[in-house]
């Protein structure tokens, strides 16, 4: 297999305005990613799994082409990633369907920045509404539709104008547990039958084992790719219970353990960021009682 | 026993036919009381209201003369019809607000869209905007006068004012409050600056644009009544002042009531224009 997606030592930092309460601002940069090295083959579906706030979905802005990483490069088929373009599609966890267009038209949506003609579009259009099962409900708007029903038709949005790479940003983690297991299955029948390369951000990690054919676990900020692991099963879109197979839980052990420390830092960092804000505010208030 | 299981059988599908017929007269009867209900709670208060107008000056509690029962308002409104200065009256005004209305709304949201968009215009201008709108429009009546006189150009002028900051501001934080996740959506799918302007910008504001519409609709009646009040030879505002220096009391009334009509059907014309054009938003049912 051929490499699709090659990630070379990107590193991106964060320029952060902190205002040190009487102290005049400054402006500190934060790593957010630190040395990112990953090969994504073609039809690959890889899974990328962190605690959170470790620079995920910083990650998924770079591959879109939505910024640029600081240092490093990320080619897709060998190309430098220049910006966004119709060659990746995202996948967003909260929809971001557009409110006024039916469930058809947001799909179109895609089709017409591509420049495909009026009567394709639609035809095209109907064929992916179709394809994740939500054929009866082309005329309804978002609002009229549940959440799982949103991300179908988002899901369907980004495969419509055939990108080569499918980006997903926690796509299920708005959705309820039954949803979601269900649009899991869905979506690896949906990658089967397309073949595409997909790479999916989650920080579920029974999810990622379920899904991925590999799974790059992250550190905590500054995010680094820790370790990246095989979960080598054949066929996932089996009937059985994939979930409760032997191997199936050494791997979600495997990467449990990578995990928690990470965790357990970013929970950390996450709590004396909170109390640095709120001594800040305290500190700010004193002089504002002073003055 | 078979045949006995058939009949039974047959007796269950009319007894739940049965059942059917009369879900269905049931379901129509609460149908009907809803609607009842419905029209009922609308209406009752205004009933009363217009009970009590006309009751008030008939039993002596108000004095007639400078309050008239609402029955002698109506026969007032007729014969100003009858006479056709009512319709003289009302297309004077009618013109003057729709046409400061239209001339607010062509400048206003061009421009808002522009300076929504180009985020340090907007940063520049918010301030000195802020002071415009919250500069009450009759306060500025006298210069407006002064400059432009009391004919048409001056009574335009004033309700193109008094509309244009209502749907400027809307217009601009309509662009400004745009979901981000949106914008980036849009901009992921490889669009142009311009092509997201017009496909996902725009639509996304005409909401916030309608609440600005709305708005500069219902204050471009009031302000058009005050202005024509103040300096004016014709329209509705005028008959009214004018009635009352001449002490056609009912007359007067009957100019008060058209213009809250007016006012109302305006209103109404503007929310069924709102719906139509936002009909995929979410419609909360009683």
């Amino acid at each position: 297999m051929t490499t699709k997606i090659s990630i070379q030592q990107v590193h991106k930092y964060f320029r952060v305005k902190r205002n040190l309460g009487h102290l005049k601002e400054t402006v500190q940069p934060i790593s957010a990613l630190q040395d990112i090295n990953l090969e994504v083959k073609q039809g690959e579906f890889m899974v990328i799994v962190g605690p959170s706030g470790c620079g995920k979905s910083t990650l998924l802005d770079l591959l879109a082409g939505l910024s640029k990483p600081n240092r490093g490069q990320i080619r897709l088929d060998g190309n430098e990633i220049a910006g966004p373009n119709l060659d990746r599609g995202i996948v967003f966890q909260q929809y971001a369907l557009f409110p006024w267009k039916t469930a058809l038209a947001n799909v179109e949506f895609g089709l017409e920045a591509k420049g495909v003609g009026r009567k394709e579009r639609r035809a095209s259009a109907l064929e992916y509404i179709q394809l994740v099962g939500l054929a009866g409900f082309e005329n309804r708007y978002p609002h009229e539709l549940s959440g799982g029903m949103k991300q179908r038709v988002a899901i369907a949005r980004s495969l419509a104008y055939d990108p080569e790479v499918l980006l997903m940003d926690e796509p299920f983690a708005a959705l309820d547990a039954q949803t979601r297991e269900t649009l899991q299955s869905e979506l690896l029948r949906i990658w089967e039958a397309t073949k595409k390369t997909i790479i999916f951000i989650t920080h579920g990690i029974e999810e990622a084992v379920y899904l991925g054919q590999r799974v790059a676990v992250m550190t905590s900020r500054p995010g680094r790719i820790k370790q990246v692991i095989e979960v080598p099963f054949e066929s996932r879109t089996s009937e059985d219970d994939l979930r409760s197979n032997p191997e199936f839980v050494k791997i979600r052990h495997q990467i449990w353990d990578l995990l928690k420390d990470e965790v357990q830092r970013a929970q950390e960092q996450e709590k004396s960021k909170t109390l640095h804000a709120g001594n800040l505010k305290s500190n700010a208030k004193g002089v504002a009682a002073n003055g | 026993m078979a045949n006995v299981n058939v009949s039974t059988g047959k007796l269950l599908t009319r007894y739940e036919n049965n059942q059917s017929t009369s879900r269905e007269r049931v379901d129509w009867l609460h149908w009907t009381i809803t609607k009842l209900h419905h029209v009922f709670k609308n209406s009752i208060v205004i009933i009363t209201f217009l009970a009590l107008w006309e009751a008030a000056p008939r039993l002596g509690l108000v004095n007639e003369t400078f309050f008239p029962p609402i029955t002698e308002v109506a026969k007032a409104w007729w014969g100003l019809l009858l006479s056709g200065d009512f319709v003289d009256h009302t297309v004077t005004s009618l013109t003057r607000s729709i046409g400061g209305f239209t001339l607010a709304i062509l400048v206003s949201i061009p421009l808002g869209l522009a300076i929504g968009w180009w985020k340090t215009a907007a940063e520049y201008l918010n301030p000195l905007l802020e002071v415009f709108r919250n500069t009450a429009a009759l306060a500025i009546l006298p210069v407006f006068i002064l400059l432009l006189g009391l004919g048409e150009t001056s009574k335009i002028a004033i309700v193109f004012y008094a509309c244009v900051f209502p749907l400027l501001l809307n217009t601009i934080s309509g662009v400004r409050n745009v979901d981000p996740l949106l914008i980036k959506s849009a901009r992921s799918m490889g669009l142009s600056p311009i092509s997201l302007f017009r496909k996902v910008i725009i639509p996304a504001s005409v909401p916030t644009i309608f609440v600005g519409i709305r708005q500069a609709g219902a204050s471009s009646i009031l302000v058009l009544v005050a202005a024509e009040m103040v300096g004016a030879k014709s329209g509705l505002g005028y008959l009214i002042q004018y009635t009352q220096f001449s002490f056609q009391i009912t007359e007067m009334y009957a100019g008060i009531i058209s213009i809250s009509v007016i006012g109302l059907i305006i209103n109404y014309l503007l929310v069924q224009l709102e719906k139509r054009l936002t009909s995929w938003k979410q419609v909360y049912s009683e």
